[in-house]
């Protein structure tokens, strides 16, 4: 029993990772009709970021949790500005393609840059050790990604739904003409949209960076489990694409005490299931 | 068409009949470096195996005894087909007679295929499957530096022998990590040690905390890593973080790299077991060729196991060739004339080339240094332990090599 | 939305006679290739991959549905062939009836998951689903892991045809092609094609129309899956290897940029851009690193530019369809 809980709760921080990025592809694919493929990538640059300004500028972790996401955000803005937006009012499919191509570009420069054995980065002083819970032995980071995600999921739904900012992004969203005539500049929003969307990336990119090998192909197979994610969860609400991130990773925590063999198919059986009940996934509108 | 198809088999018959005249003397050979340039695998082997293979042209003095020695090198992307596709077309187009190196058992297996049809020498140095030399090994084939059973039978050996005798596994669930597991079980419990656990992950786990926790609650001495690359370095990372090895459980890592650990880093890597069979700062030998290596290296790293054995393999070949004094287009004529030379050269020592194509040569189990003691950018290892060549490999009796059943 | 691809030139017979003429021409090039300098097995190679792309050509080109996971049915039949050519002993023909009815199945039941979903989520399931599937015969016993099924046999034909000689394989795989190519083509212009076209054209109106649109999709995925399984086993003969790589998502990615490069919706787009991405591998492979590099900035480039690839600019630029 108490090895279950420590499972649950190991669940919960792969759960924080997945909210990220899915909540990122959410943002995105509601204001650009993109499912962004260059997801993955994005979040590998924020690891990579990180990586940079500890070794060449010396600069922490902490200040990397602001910075990468600002430093991958702004790349993120001048792939929207130089080649998403020519997209507008073509098929959807080709803003996957497209950014499936942006994906492998980037991977492979920095593989070739980087190799692809990765670079070390540590946990921050603050942050090292752990403490003992009775059942398990939680390292002190680890409660801290669960924590701040949360946090950061939080913020980013309460800005989306709560604030004057997030209405015009919603209303852009439905009715992007009406929204012009009220004076508003549609393209520079989607454009802060989509770096909002890759920031998330990039973010969650710093909290695995201490966690995980920085390696270019870090975010390559992570890309697709996201997917399973979003197709489970629906692209309808913010906070469908945050609670179905996070009870992913607990039932993924929880197949890996129960049946480890099965703990990288577990989503995608999930998701097959899903899909056969409720074809439109739990929260989803139609595409 | 007639007339091109009759006019395709006269050349072909002139160029046989050439072929034929110059035999006598014939001192061409053509090597091709096939590895993965731009993979997993290209740090440790890649570039590096091609400059190890110029080294070894160099050093051979086959150049003065009238030889030309070609040299070749391509990207096989990790993909099968487009590694056998280039093996293929190296030997048909390319006239190339010999390929090394091939790291990715899935590639090295294909390639393995082509080299037997098409009777090259292949000389593998990349790969860890066993395959080579049991179930698939062929006339053409020699398998230098390692693979699976030397790995877990070396650092199974050694740590039980060094007290380490309650082992707990993190396998990664497919083929590799069953033989790796299956073998280190065997050597742990041959002796007296004992498995009281062990957790099967997927391929390309990026979370391992939840294996962790159970191999964390299980007790045992040793937690050995029956995976690869991004596995095995993420496992030892979270392992780190999860306060493992300052438990007082260690870490045995069944197939590491030098570039591995670098990419780990020595705080986190530290007291960490392993077995390679070749380390740049082993003795003088090993020091003067990394010296020489790593000064020809864009990113002036010291070779890797796989690159010394890729220069090793061919010194030895370039022997082989030098005794039989020519006409070197025979791949199984010359695979045999290496099985009778008995193997010496200044990285991996004295050794033999086996029935079934392995070289046997000394193995050693290391141990990752703290980064207190390391006094260079790439001074990681300490010695802990060495198995013996005519130890460390399949033992010929076991091998299911059917040149063997003669 | 608009369409993915603007043919929307009718089916004259004067198209259709140039179609023929083109085909004619491709045939007649293929089958000459033994006797020029090019090497064989790069070509039996790019033939397996342009049935494969021409497969799923049918599928994105003429049903508007973008398979993410084709990669599955290549691998699947593979696996299948090999294993009954290996260990089963079975001859060439069953072996490729084997793979080819697995990928068949595959179709079946993937079409059913994923079918009802449109545009950018049925790419995703479909992604996803050929993940499922990657992981599963990484841990399944029988494909032996990141080993492959290696040595495959090739046996004789129909206990005739000797594949193991290059020149007899070579046109065993031609006209395995070629009439896998011309299945597609017929499928195309029949009215089932038709119909398939005006779903992809607008959904609602075939629904109004009293089409069931559902069920025509299903079709052309389980026929684009199974024709991409047949050309899987076919490249076992090839390869002589059943691998990994054939079921992982980079390679559904290549057969995306195979058809994207060619151009979507044309006939022979696919065959061309199946043996131009080939090609840059065989022939790039000495800028080793940069190859994932290149074929990311073809993707963009063809995305941003050649929209309608390199046979349907020429095709747009000749007014013909091709």
């Amino acid at each position: 029993m108490q090895a279950l809980y420590a499972q649950l709760l190991v669940g919960l921080i792969n759960g924080s990772f997945y909210a990220l990025l899915s909540l990122g592809l959410a943002v995105i694919f509601g204001m650009l009709n993109i499912i962004n493929f260059a997801h993955g990538a994005l979040y590998m640059m924020g690891a990579f970021v990180a990586y940079f300004l500890l070794n060449l500028g010396g600069i922490n972790y902490w200040w990397a949790l602001l910075i990468a996401p600002v430093v991958v955000g702004v790349f993120g803005m001048i792939l929207e500005r130089t080649m998403l937006q020519w997209l507008a009012g073509l098929d959807h499919l080709y803003g996957l393609l497209l950014t499936f191509g942006i994906a492998l570009i980037v991977q492979g420069v920095f593989q070739n840059y980087f190799g692809s054995s990765g670079l070390p980065y540590s946990i921050p002083d603050q942050l090292k050790g752990g403490v003992n819970l009775g059942f398990m032995f939680l390292p002190v980071y680890r409660g801290w990604v669960v924590i701040f995600s949360l946090v950061v999921c939080l913020a980013t739904w309460f800005l989306i739904e709560k604030t004057q900012l997030g209405a015009y992004l919603r209303a852009a969203t439905e009715n992007p003409t009406l929204v012009r005539a009220f004076g508003i500049n549609v393209p520079r929003m989607i454009t802060l949209t989509y770096g909002l969307g890759v920031g998330l990336a990039a973010l969650a990119g710093v909290l695995s960076a201490p966690i995980n090998q920085v390696r270019p192909l870090m975010g390559a197979d992570l890309i697709i489990v996201v997917f399973a994610v979003v197709v489970i969860g629906g692209m309808g609400s913010i906070m469908g694409s945050i609670i179905t991130g996070f009870a992913l990773g607990v039932i993924e925590g929880l197949t890996k005490y129960f049946y480890p063999e099965a703990s990288n198919t577990v989503v995608f059986v999930l998701m097959v299931v899903v899909l056969l009940v409720k074809p439109t996934g739990l929260t989803g509108r139609a595409a | 068409m007639r007339n091109k198809i009759s006019a395709l088999l006269f050349g072909t018959a002139m160029a046989l009949s050439v072929a034929s005249i110059a035999s006598a003397d014939d001192k061409v050979v053509k090597i091709g470096v096939l590895s993965d340039q731009s993979g997993l695998y290209a740090d440790l082997a890649g570039p590096g195996s091609t400059l190890a293979a110029q080294m070894a042209i160099e050093d051979s003095g086959l150049k003065a005894k009238g030889w030309t020695i070609d040299l070749i090198s391509g990207d096989h992307q990790n993909k099968p087909d487009i590694g056998t596709t280039i093996a293929r077309q190296w030997f048909d187009v390319d006239k190339v007679d010999t390929i090394v190196d091939v790291p990715n058992s899935g590639v090295a297996l294909a390639v393995n295929n082509v080299v037997k049809e098409k009777n090259g020498v292949y000389i593998n140095s990349g790969a860890a499957t066993s395959d080579l030399t049991n179930a698939q090994c062929t006339p053409n084939t020699v398998h230098w530096t390692y693979d699976t059973y030397m790995l877990a039978h070396a650092t199974g050996q050694a740590l039980v022998k060094a007290g380490g005798d309650t082992w707990f596994f993190l396998t990664a669930d497919y083929a590799f990590g069953a033989a790796l597991e299956r073998d280190t079980t065997a050597v742990v419990t041959a002796n007296g040690g004992k498995v009281v656990g062990g957790v099967k992950h997927p391929l390309n786990t990026a979370d391992f905390s939840s294996f962790l926790l159970q191999a964390q609650a299980s007790k045992a001495k040793i937690i050995g890593l029956a995976n690869a690359g991004g596995d095995t370095t993420n496992s030892i990372k979270q392992a780190a973080e999860f306060g493992i090895v300052k438990g007082g459980q260690k870490l045995a890592a069944l197939l590491l790299f030098l570039t591995d650990v670098k990419a780990i880093g020595l705080e986190t890597a530290q007291g960490l077991n392993f077995t390679e069979t070749f380390y740049w700062d082993l003795n003088d030998n090993t020091r003067a060729f990394s010296k020489r290596f790593s000064e020809k290296m864009k990113s002036g790293a010291p070779p890797t196991m796989v690159q010394a054995g890729v220069y090793a393999g061919l010194l030895h070949y370039f022997k082989a060739l030098d005794a039989l004094g020519g006409n070197p287009h025979d791949g199984a004529k010359v695979v045999a004339k290496m099985k009778t030379i008995p193997t010496d050269d200044p990285l991996f020592g004295k050794g033999e080339v086996e029935a079934n194509g392995r070289v046997t040569h000394d193995a050693y189990l290391f141990e990752v240094k703290k980064p207190s003691e390391s006094k260079g950018p790439w001074d990681f290892y300490k010695l802990v332990g060495t198995v013996p060549g005519n130890q460390a490999f399949t033992p010929l009796d076991k091998s299911t090599c059917a040149l063997l059943k003669k | 939305m608009s369409a993915l691809t603007d043919d929307t030139l009718p089916m004259t017979p004067r198209a259709m006679r140039d179609e023929m003429i083109v085909f004619a021409v491709m045939a007649a090039l293929l089958a000459a290739v033994p006797f020029t300098g090019i090497y064989p097995f790069f070509v039996m190679q790019a033939l397996c991959f342009a049935l494969l792309a021409c497969a799923f050509n049918l599928l994105i080109g003429y049903g508007g549905l973008l398979s993410f996971g084709h990669a599955m049915f290549l691998g699947t039949a593979g696996y299948c062939t090999a294993h009954a050519l290996k260990v089963w002993a079975l001859p060439p023909e069953l072996g490729i009836i084997v793979g080819v009815a697995a990928a068949a199945l595959l179709g079946l039941v993937t079409g059913y998951i994923s079918i009802k979903r449109q545009g950018i989520y049925f790419s995703m399931i479909t992604l996803a689903l050929s993940q499922l599937l990657y992981f599963l015969y990484l841990q399944a016993p029988f494909t032996h892991g990141e080993d492959g099924i290696q040595g495959i046999p090739q046996g004789h034909l129909f206990g005739i045809f000797d594949l193991s000689k290059p020149l007899v394989l070579y046109y065993v795989v031609l006209v395995g092609f070629l009439a896998g190519f011309l299945l597609i083509y017929r499928t195309i212009n029949s009215p089932f094609g038709e119909v398939l076209k005006s779903i992809r054209e607008n959904e609602p109106r075939a629904i109004s129309l009293g089409y069931k649109t559902d069920q025509y999709k299903m079709l052309a995925y389980v026929l684009s899956g199974t024709l991409a399984g047949f050309a899987g086993s076919l490249k076992v003969f090839v390869a002589q290897n059943a691998s990994l790589t054939d079921v992982h998502w980079s390679m559904s990615g290549e057969i995306v940029l195979m058809t994207l490069v060619g151009g979507l919706g044309t006939i022979f787009g696919p065959v061309v851009g199946a043996f131009v991405i080939i090609a840059m591998q065989q022939y790039l492979a000495g800028f080793g690193q940069w190859v994932t590099v290149i074929q990311g900035v073809i993707f963009v480039s063809c995305v941003l530019l050649f929209r309608r690839g390199l046979v349907g600019e020429l095709a747009h630029l000749l007014r013909r369809s091709l």
